[in-house]
């Protein structure tokens, strides 16, 4: 890119008295401004090919339509919707919906993924081919069909009149698993308060015994006063203020009345999008760790430090710069694949947004907006993932 | 203007540039194109259309279109069947994907309207919402449905139609919407909803599929109005006529009493002056039209029979479905089927 390094490699004795660019320089300048130019026409040929066409079908453009009553009934909503809201709330629902399908996919599929690539290095050679297979199976086969197959699968569950009832208040049946739910009152949001204050008074513990075990070398456990600070504040707050009401499931009528329900349709689509990325999280995690060089094992070893604390203070650290990136590409698929939604009947943002489609005919506008959506997911996920590979990076001093 | 040229010249060049509008545009493509594509339900829908065990589209709608066929082009298989769900139909439509639907489409305000510029030439069956239990709920009306689990198919009246219905009685219902018909009827039979909610007609059809029909009931109450029929774009007045006429001699040769088997005899013989210009034997009808043959409604006559031999064929009482013909019999036999005289 540098003018001066090539016009002094070219020419090095002559010296021009205006800089002019080379020829190189000059042809790769003219390349990329053709390039950005036939890019640009390329789109706003496409730009104007839809509006023609648009105009021969005598369709038009505008999202005059999201103000309009939907119409169309959603099986399971965040916030509160009925048919008579607008496409508008009804796509802001299909967003929640896919929403936290990912949120809880990309941590689940960690967990796992993580899990089944320190397994994958094990010693234990069945261990090692166990989790070998079940990557290359999962990895090797189409995630519609996996879905369709945990689809299937908790379909066969018994029917809401001989649901399963592992717990009190559990019900795990074809219609889903419910479960009992504080209600939101005074006593369930003061019996929450108590519980973050006795999280910070015992990461305050965690503090002062750190700074205590630099000062003397002597190393106390946290574990007892911390948990019986866990159980005592909110034991309090009961005391003080009430129990918080439950909300317990009941078989009333067709169905289960109160409690939350995790849907088949979910669950499903949430298996089959955590299994299906933690196998590919998994090779992820085991290239990053066999990149770290055996030196750092011995080392460590030779420190005298066990095995658990090996990995969790020397090996994974440094992996952690292998892994992050491929990481946050699963992290974008899981996401995307969520919107295999469609084919199990889950009410994520491309199955409500189809709906949509098909009954206001704007499809040009409903896809522009999906589009910018998931371009807003990915792009905050990569936002948020470099930021983090930009504080485990390698620190040069 | 330079742009301009050079986006011209870019879209000649890929030979795909935007589409002029003429009169007539899309009669005009499918006879340049030789065929014409029809958009069926997918997967199948038994009875309406459904490919047979060679992979052929065959049914009551299926018949709809190579009958138009004949008109275009007088070859009932100069068509091409497009599978499309309830939820791509009209974007497949609206896009020129396929040129006609033939999928038990609903004729509404909103689809006519220039919201969504479709065009309705003709209804070829009379239908109305209803909504199928297992026999073991023991439930015998709609209005014992509150808070049911229903399973319905997106993007069609139905799904707004149930929400009206629950609406309108002040019932909840957790609707289980799924695009593929097969896996939404498997969600069904499995237990996933305790209603199935579709046309009657439809209704009837996907019971044939479950795994028991028997275990199961429709519940008698219609709660819409459904009148099926052939769906175009708007703007072609042409095809338009071409698609109702072809509907209107199917109904005409039932009221008139000609059928597959005696099509030919009468039109040797017979003296009526309606039914000589029905079978084009005088008169220039077909010309009027534009079909390919001044005889093209003998031509249809003699390859599926009158509309009563086609329903009988395909959702008759002695096929699978045994629909009843209800509502879908001729005017003079109590029925809603009232065709223009042709002349």
């Amino acid at each position: 890119m540098s003018s001066t390094s090539t016009t002094s490699a070219g020419m090095p004795a002559a010296k021009p008295l205006i800089p002019l660019p080379s020829p190189t320089t000059l042809r790769g300048l003219m390349w990329q401004a053709l390039l950005a130019a036939a890019v640009v026409l390329l789109g706003w040929w496409f730009y104007n090919n839809m509006l023609a066409n648009m105009a021969a079908r005598g369709l038009q453009f505008g999202f005059g339509f999201l103000g309009r009553s939907a119409g169309i009934p959603i099986g399971e909503a965040i916030i509160p919707y009925t048919p008579a809201d607008t496409y508008q709330r009804a796509l802001t629902v299909g967003l929640l919906n896919t929403l936290r399908v990912a949120v809880a996919g990309i941590a689940l599929a960690t967990i796992l993924g993580i899990a089944l690539g320190l397994a994958r290095l094990s010693s234990n050679p069945l261990l090692r081919a166990l989790t070998g297979g079940y990557i290359e199976v999962i990895r090797n086969t189409p995630l519609v069909l996996q879905l369709v197959f945990w689809h299937a699968i908790i379909l066969q569950l018994p029917s809401v009149r001989q649901a399963l009832n592992p717990l009190p208040g559990v019900f795990l049946s074809q219609r889903g698993l419910k479960l009992p739910v504080f209600l939101a009152d005074e006593a369930l949001a003061s019996a929450l308060l108590a519980l973050l204050a006795a999280a910070i008074l015992w990461i305050g513990l965690l503090r002062r015994e750190a700074a205590r075990q630099a000062a003397t070398g002597e190393r106390r456990s946290t574990l007892l006063p911390g948990l019986a600070l866990l159980v005592a504040l909110p034991l309090l707050s009961a005391a003080l203020v009430g129990a918080p009401a439950w909300d317990w499931p009941e078989l009333a009528g067709f169905n289960f009345q109160g409690g939350v329900t995790l849907s088949p349709e979910f669950f499903a689509l949430l298996l089959g999008l955590v299994i299906y990325t933690a196998a590919f999280i998994a090779e992820i995690v085991r290239a990053g760790i066999q990149s770290v060089h055996k030196g750092q094992w011995e080392a460590a070893r030779a420190l005298g430090l066990p095995g658990g604390r090996i990995m969790r203070l020397v090996i994974l650290p440094q992996a952690l710069r292998v892994i992050i990136p491929p990481l946050t590409s699963q992290y974008l698929n899981l996401t995307k694949n969520s919107s295999l939604a469609v084919v199990i009947g889950y009410p994520d943002l491309v199955s409500v947004s189809n709906t949509s489609i098909n009954q206001t005919g704007q499809a040009v506008e409903v896809i522009s907006i999906f589009m910018a959506v998931y371009l807003i997911i990915s792009l905050v996920t990569s936002l948020l993932m470099n930021l983090y590979n930009r504080a485990v990076a390698l620190k040069e001093r | 203007m330079k742009l301009t040229a050079f986006a011209a010249a870019a879209a000649a060049f890929l030979a795909f540039g935007p589409v002029e509008a003429l009169a007539g545009r899309d009669l005009d493509q499918i006879r340049q194109r030789g065929v014409m594509r029809c958009g069926v339900q997918a997967p199948s829908n038994p009875g309406f259309g459904f490919p047979n065990a060679q992979g052929v589209w065959q049914g009551f709608n299926v018949e709809i279109c190579r009958a138009v066929a004949i008109t275009i082009f007088g070859d009932p298989n100069r068509v091409e069947f497009v599978p499309v769900t309830t939820q791509s139909r009209f974007p497949a439509l609206a896009s020129g994907e396929v040129d006609i639907l033939s999928n038990n489409s609903t004729w509404t305000l909103t689809r006519d309207s220039n919201v969504n510029r479709f065009n309705f030439p003709a209804i070829v069956f009379y239908d109305g919402q209803s909504m199928m239990v297992p026999r073991r709920l023991n439930i015998t009306s709609a209005r014992q449905l509150n808070g049911a689990t229903v399973c319905v198919q997106p993007g069609t009246t139905t799904e707004l139609n149930l929400a009206d219905y629950f609406r309108q009685h002040n019932m909840r219902f957790t609707p289980v919407v799924v695009a593929d018909l097969d896996e939404l009827r498997r969600a069904y039979d499995s237990g996933r909803c305790d209603v199935f909610t579709n046309d009657f007609a439809a209704l009837a059809a996907q019971r044939t599929l479950l795994s028991r029909p028997q275990d199961h009931v429709i519940l008698p109450e219609r709660i819409s109005k459904e009148p099926l029929g052939p769906v175009i774009r708007q703007g072609d007045e042409e095809l338009t006529n071409i698609v109702a006429w072809t509907v209107f001699a199917l109904i005409d040769a039932e009221e008139m009493g000609i059928t597959q088997a005696n099509v030919e005899q009468i039109a040797a013989s017979s003296t009526n002056p309606i039914v000589r210009r029905l079978l084009g034997v005088e008169g220039n009808m077909g010309e009027s039209l534009g079909a390919a043959r001044a005889d093209y409604a003998r031509q249809i006559i003699r390859t599926f029979g009158n509309y009563g031999e086609i329903y009988e064929r395909w959702l008759g009482e002695r096929t699978p479905l045994g629909l009843e013909r209800g509502m879908n019999r001729t005017w003079n036999n109590g029925g809603l089927l009232y065709a223009p005289p042709a002349r």
